[in-house]
């Protein structure tokens, strides 16, 4: 019986051959719709805005590609403080998210029991309405004098952002509390997701392990949970950080002159200005300044050590 | 914390658990004496992890105590008590070396020079080479060390082991039950050992407790259990047993006659867990290893004073140092006989007419009003 099986194939090598061939290529033909989706929609576009970057021009006359670098340094000259406020309110709606969001996510996944399934749903069911209109429900919340406000001025939250800087006087909206905190809002489930499932797959016995070797709730929760937890913590501030830094609507709806991000310098150059390369070349700068923070963050976070 | 070297029993009083309206754990009483191998064996959902879990502070008891020593640990909560736990999947931190994993207990507890400890207890495991290695670098078998030396290092005054050999294989498991009592022994620890396996039990521990929906069905030394069930669970969970429904005939000098169809029986009035009464039914039990098979043709050489039953041979199989054989009989359809294989008489096949007997001596007596296949079906199942 097994001459036979051995025998079979020797007999045909070519036909082997072809089948195992065709065998490997499969991985091949299932990547295939995945990469031409990423060619037309980000490579394609991705090169186009690069040979943008570097035309000169105008609307009336054309852009013709110059390979005039100096955009780029312009760019940078000009709208720098862009740049850093980009960072500064994504990175603070980054932490905010983070400091919200961990402790519900670890409610729901090992406190919640029965209502698990609920309040996930509610983490999820801003997003059944619109990212506009959710964002302009923030604009009547922070309204001047209105219940919100008034309350934060009377606890004397505000004398404390007054002193951050991020608001001016007893007012919140138009001012940099009101671009982060309307981030950190419409982020928020992207923080709370990756970090849920991060701690759901967790062995509970772990905790009680440590606790078995004298490890106080405070003390497994630092050393056990959240180590544990990291693969969530990056991915979820990747999640956040990454789109809000790119974000304008939050600060065009909420914000003033004085917080604009580079995601309106972005679009007003792009759409109103219709300078094309200048707005190509901001963001490519953009996405250069967001790699590196995120490498920065990696190399720190050292997430190839976890698990 | 401060006496985790001192001595003490562990000792539970009227401890007992709820879940709901289901019972898990009926109020209990048990003391394990300091030194001493203790096991907890059971089917699943017997309450013996429960019970466990309890001393250990993973699990808060409805009622009831729990002592160690003289001091009552009720209410301190598990990184309060001297007590460590080997758990059922050894539950090792997956983001720390196995290193780190078993100097936790020690940086927990403010010790800081912790290099040579946890390298003699890596030493006495055979996992000095390890350290650095991450616990999903490990074998089972290893990994299932490392969480013996994470728990034996902080030298507490009771080790729970909530079967810790239930994820390897036969082989494995027998290699470490030695590796166990031999670790028990060295460092004179009492250990409470939770178990499904009836042979693991009895190869390891000095005290077995048979737990049984909830509560201690009998508690004494393995031979002890063996030889003396005292419960039809007791008796079928613990290997197997031949139960024989019968009728008492007489009673007297602590001998004990009893009759069930053609047969008639005797066993000593001190093996009966209740008291007989002439005219009563009792379960007469004998074990299938204690039963000499003859072929019906030599019936005669048996000698007088010997229980003696008749049937025909439904089914034997062979496992190398015994041959299994399942008889028919008029008291019991199918009684069940090992046989050593020294001389093996080849009449002996299914459809031979036999005779059974064995010496009276070996023969027990249990209550009739209990369900004679108790413990059964969960022998078979963890058997497999």
């Amino acid at each position: 019986m097994t001459a036979t099986a051995t025998a079979a194939p020797a007999a045909e090598p070519g036909v082997v051959h072809k089948r195992s061939l065709r065998r490997k290529l499969v991985p091949y033909w299932l990547l295939l719709p995945g990469i031409l989706w990423l060619v037309v929609f980000f490579a394609l576009p991705l090169v186009y805005q690069a040979s943008t970057s570097v035309q000169t021009g105008s609307l009336e006359e054309g852009f013709k590609v110059t390979w005039h670098f100096q955009t780029y340094w312009d760019a940078l000259t000009e709208y720098w403080p862009h740049f850093v406020r980009s960072v500064l309110y994504a990175g603070t709606a980054t932490v905010l998210c983070l400091l919200l969001g961990y402790p519900l996510a670890y409610l729901i996944a090992f406190k919640a029991g029965r209502w698990r399934n609920l309040l996930l749903v509610l983490v999820i069911a801003p997003f059944f309405t619109s990212f506009l209109i959710r964002t302009l429900a923030w604009k009547t919340i922070l309204s001047d004098s209105g219940p919100v406000v008034d309350v934060l001025d009377t606890v004397g939250f505000l004398d404390i952002t007054n002193l951050l800087g991020m608001t001016d006087g007893s007012r919140v909206l138009a001012t940099p509390l009101a671009v982060v905190t309307g981030l950190t809002y419409n982020f928020l489930p992207f923080m709370i997701l990756p970090l849920y499932t991060s701690l759901e797959r967790m062995d509970s016995r772990l905790h009680e392990a440590a606790g078995d070797l004298y490890a106080k709730p405070s003390t497994t929760f630092r050393k056990v949970t959240l180590p544990l937890s990291m693969p969530g913590v990056v991915s979820g501030t990747l999640l956040t950080f990454i789109p809000a830094s790119g974000d304008y609507i939050n600060a065009e709806l909420l914000g003033s002159t004085d917080t604009k991000m580079v995601g309106n310098v972005i679009q007003s150059q792009f759409l109103r200005v219709l300078d094309y390369p200048t707005a190509a070349a901001l963001s490519f700068i953009l996405m250069a300044v967001v790699l590196i923070v995120v490498t920065i963050y990696i190399r720190r976070a050292g997430t190839e050590d976890l698990v | 914390m401060t006496d985790t070297q001192a001595g003490g029993d562990v000792r539970l009083s009227g401890i007992s658990k709820n879940y709901g309206s289901f019972q898990a754990v009926h109020p209990l009483d048990l003391t394990v004496p300091q030194g001493s191998f203790f096991a907890l064996l059971g089917a699943s959902g017997c309450g013996k992890t429960t019970t466990l879990r309890m001393i250990a502070g993973l699990e808060d008891p409805t009622t009831g105590t729990v002592f160690l020593g003289d001091r009552d640990v009720t209410g301190l909560p598990p990184y309060k008590r001297p007590v460590n736990t080997v758990f059922q999947s050894y539950a090792l931190f997956p983001h720390l070396t196995i290193y780190e994993n078993v100097a936790f207990g020690l940086r927990r507890r403010g010790i800081k020079s912790v290099k040579k400890q946890v390298g003699e207890m890596l030493d006495l495991v055979e996992l000095g080479d390890f350290a650095q290695r991450k616990p999903h670098q490990l074998s089972g078998g290893q990994q299932q060390r490392v969480a013996v030396a994470r728990a034996l290092i902080n030298h507490p005054q009771v080790l729970l082991l909530d079967e810790p050999l239930g994820a390897l294989d036969l082989k494995l498991r027998r290699q470490m039950q030695l590796e166990l009592k031999r670790i028990q022994t060295e460092v004179g620890i009492t250990f409470v050992h939770v178990t499904h396996d009836q042979e693991e039990a009895m190869t390891m521990a000095d005290t077995v407790a048979v737990m049984n929906g909830g509560r201690v069905e009998q508690l004494g030394a393995p031979a002890e259990l063996y030889e003396n069930p005292h419960t039809t669970f007791v008796a079928n969970f613990l290997g197997t047993s031949n139960l024989i429904e019968a009728e008492v005939v007489s009673t007297s000098a602590g001998k004990v006659v009893v009759s069930a169809a053609d047969a008639t029986l005797r066993l000593p009035a001190d093996r009966c867990a209740t008291a007989p009464t002439t005219g009563g039914k009792i379960l007469v039990g004998v074990r299938p290893e204690k039963i000499s098979l003859l072929h019906a043709d030599e019936a005669a050489q048996i000698t007088d004073g010997r229980n003696r039953l008749t049937g025909t041979i439904t089914a034997s199989s062979f496992i190398g140092v015994s041959t299994q054989f399942v008889i028919d009989s008029p008291v019991c359809p199918d009684l069940e006989v090992y046989v050593q294989n020294i001389e093996r008489d080849v009449r002996l096949v299914p459809g031979a007419r036999v005779v059974l007997h064995w010496n009276p001596e070996h023969t027990f007596g249990l209550d009739a009003a209990q369900d004679i296949d108790a413990g059964v079906e969960t022998v078979g199942e963890s058997a497999s």
